[in-house]
């Protein structure tokens, strides 16, 4: 296993190039640790104008709208933004509105600009968007797009998320993951409860009511069911919840401890921890609890398995068989395992989309009296080589992937003062989805 | 009952050999039942007699019956406590109601010599009525005096050595008491990861299992949950603590 000391850095930067770059020729090795936030030529200069009202009461939806637009086309890591700052004062509602050589001109210098009209008729918020080339004066429209959704704050948000996504979509060739919702451990006193977010934090609120100790939420492939585990009087079980119906639907337990359930990409497999008979081992079975069977077999703790979400044939997990937890890595019919970490204390893996990484907590100087910090790493499978991607922060825990293989979610410090952040994969742009009181985030697939 | 097991014939053989005496009866490992013997002291030239006794089977259930056997050598008159004289070889279905210690002497003209059998009854108890509201499962205190819970280092779900004797003293009150189940709860300090440590407890919990099986309480009596560090005992961030929050709690599983 090699770290990514000096002299290894443009290696396992090419590494993370492929991983979060956008455009194949992008190179950064000026500044390899801030490929997102660094104003690399190939990032596109975009810019947003304020919506224009079409209607007195659209203000306060308007309001949401424009600064969650802004927002998502910020997180996205992929653009130049211009700073509405430096914007034209005019706010143009159409195609016919609009003087392109006021916003490709500086200070703004756009190449696009994101523009368009948000009204409000009976009780429908009605959201047409406009994405304009700035420099192709003969026929610049890029698209349009018209929405129409029942008029609430949370529709006005969601409607900017899906524009978001396609520009997103149109300029940078990745599917936006705007739309994407986060789940997580809400930490309620003496319970712990599901809950769900939008990608960007807003919009939290309970999934599940049962007044319980829930943890690991992991939402499957089609975003229909919920797993997770619940501790009751026979201690954990894997619970199945229907996002669809609104309940807890069946899941057949079979005695022991059942945790840490995690999806196959193709959503017809749940894989999960269980003891049921005696040692904790990494089992498989169907989405309802059924044709269980073993795929580990040795003594110590096996837990929270992960599945190659490309190819489904791969699954990655913690043992604790020579002691202090490690990372592995098996076929899903537990034949090949491999030991991916050479010593620490590493827990709780989530695997990259593209199947070539694996993020995971990892604290590499674990033990009484060692200095060691439990933070966020990235590890390319193929040659083990690994980032650290937070520094100093306090524990970090509970990687998770965003299904564009760009961002990944975290908790960061413990227990009850545990928050969610995001950050993009090469550990830049930081920052903190919820207040303390939130744990194990899971993001979902699309 | 006495044991058919050689550790307790021991005695019975040194005292026959320090009387003397070639008593037939030790060197015969008679599969159903115990033979007697007997050691007296030799008051004349003539031969003393030997006797030896046992019981098919040693134990039984209310109501059923037990063959007594019983052989001697050198005696003129037998007599078993309890029956009367019996002739000097012979078998007795005998149908005792409760324990009896079947005492036989055999007389003769060198002397006297005695045999002894004990045939167990077991005799169906009735369950007692519950006196102090925990019914036959013994108080909660005097559970937890005597069933202690165990404690780890850190990140390890191996016994301590220190844990042996604790395990030991929890076996035998266990045992005295069959009518207790426990349930045995998997703890883990708050450091390190929550699923992980979920698992941790399960071992936990599954070494004190183990340790209690292996000193003779049965399986079904005991119940194993993990609790990972999802419950604690205390919340400082000492090694104090949490040493006491790794362990194996138990409980009376009611």
């Amino acid at each position: 296993m090699t770290s990514i000391l000096a002299g290894k850095k443009f290696g396992i930067f090419a590494l993370l190039s492929a991983l979060i770059s956008i455009s194949p020729a992008m190179r950064a090795q000026d500044d390899p640790f801030h490929l997102e936030t660094s104003a690399g030529a190939n990032r596109i200069r975009i810019a947003v104008a304020d919506f224009k009202p079409q209607s007195g009461d659209a203000g306060s939806f308007k309001h949401t709208f424009d600064t969650t637009l802004f927002a998502d086309l910020t997180a996205a890591g992929i653009f130049d933004m211009v700073s509405k700052d430096m914007t034209p004062q005019s706010t143009p509602g159409t195609p016919a509105e609009i003087n392109l050589g006021q916003w490709s001109a500086a200070p703004a210098s756009a190449a696009m600009v994101a523009f368009g009209n948000l009204g409000v008729a009976n009780s429908r918020i009605v959201v047409n968007g406009f994405l304009d080339d700035a420099k192709n004066a003969q026929f610049p429209q890029v698209f349009a797009k018209q929405y129409n959704e029942a008029a609430s704050d949370d529709s006005a948000r969601q409607i900017a998320h899906r524009f978001a996504d396609e520009i997103i979509s149109r300029l940078g060739g990745v599917t936006g993951i705007a739309e994407t919702k986060i789940y997580y451990v809400k930490v309620l006193g003496g319970s712990k409860e599901i809950w769900e977010m939008d990608y960007d934090g807003s919009n939290q609120h309970a999934i599940t009511h049962l007044g319980a100790i829930s943890i690991s939420p992991r939402v499957s492939p089609d975003n229909s069911r919920l797993a997770f585990s619940s501790l009751g009087k026979d201690g954990f079980q894997i619970k199945m919840y229907s996002l669809l119906l609104g309940r807890l639907v069946n899941f057949t337990s079979a005695g022991g401890t059942n945790v840490s359930p995690a999806w196959a990409p193709n959503g017809s497999q749940l894989a999960f921890s269980s003891s049921r008979t005696g040692d904790p081992e990494i089992w498989v079975s169907d989405p309802e609890g059924r044709v269980a069977h073993k795929i580990t077999s040795f003594a110590g703790p096996d837990v929270s398995p992960t599945w190659n979400p490309k190819t489904g044939g791969q699954i990655a997990w913690i043992s604790g068989r020579t002691h202090l937890p490690q990372l592995y890595i098996m076929d899903a019919d537990g034949s090949g395992v491999q030991r991916l970490t050479d010593g620490g204390y590493a827990t709780s893996p989530s695997w990259s989309p593209n199947g070539q990484f694996l993020t995971f907590a990892w604290d590499r100087k674990y033990g009484p009296g060692a200095p060691g910090g439990q933070d966020i790493y990235i590890m390319e499978i193929a040659t083990k080589r690994w980032i650290q991607l937070t520094h100093d922060s306090g524990p970090c825990d509970f990687p998770s992937w965003s299904p564009d293989g760009r961002h990944i979610v975290f908790a960061n410090g413990s227990g009850s003062r545990a928050r969610i952040m995001s950050m993009l994969a090469d550990g830049t742009q930081k920052r903190a989805l919820t207040g303390s009181g939130a744990d194990m985030p899971n993001w979902s697939w699309k | 009952m006495i044991s058919r097991q050689s550790m307790t014939w021991k005695p019975m053989i040194l005292g026959a050999a320090f009387a003397l005496l070639a008593v037939t009866g030790c060197h015969h490992d008679h599969a159903s039942g115990i033979p007697a013997n007997a050691g007296a002291p030799m008051t004349s030239g003539l031969p003393a007699p030997t006797a030896s006794l046992t019981a098919d089977p040693p134990s039984i259930d209310l109501g059923q019956s037990v063959v007594l056997n019983w052989r001697t050598t050198n005696a003129s008159s037998v007599t078993i406590e309890g029956i009367g004289p019996v002739p000097v070889n012979g078998t007795q279905t005998v149908s005792p109601s409760n324990s009896t210690n079947f005492h036989l002497i055999a007389k003769g003209d060198g002397g006297e010599t005695e045999a002894n059998v004990r045939v167990t009854v077991r005799v169906p108890v009735v369950p007692s009525t519950p006196d102090n509201g925990n019914g036959d499962m013994g108080s909660e205190a005097a559970f937890h005096q005597n069933v202690q819970d165990l404690f780890f280092d850190y990140d390890s779900f191996d016994l301590r050595p220190d844990a042996q004797s604790s395990v030991t003293n929890a076996a035998s009150y266990l045992n005295a008491h069959p009518a207790i189940k426990v349930l045995i709860g998997g703890y883990c300090d708050d450091r390190g990861s929550a699923e992980y440590n979920i698992t941790l407890g399960e071992n936990r919990a599954n070494a004190a299992k183990t340790a209690l099986l292996a000193a003779g309480v049965p399986a079904s009596r005991l119940r194993v949950v993990s609790y990972g560090k999802e419950k604690q005992f205390c919340s400082e961030e000492n090694e104090q603590c949490w040493q006491q929050n790794r362990r194996a709690q138990f409980s009376l599983d009611k």
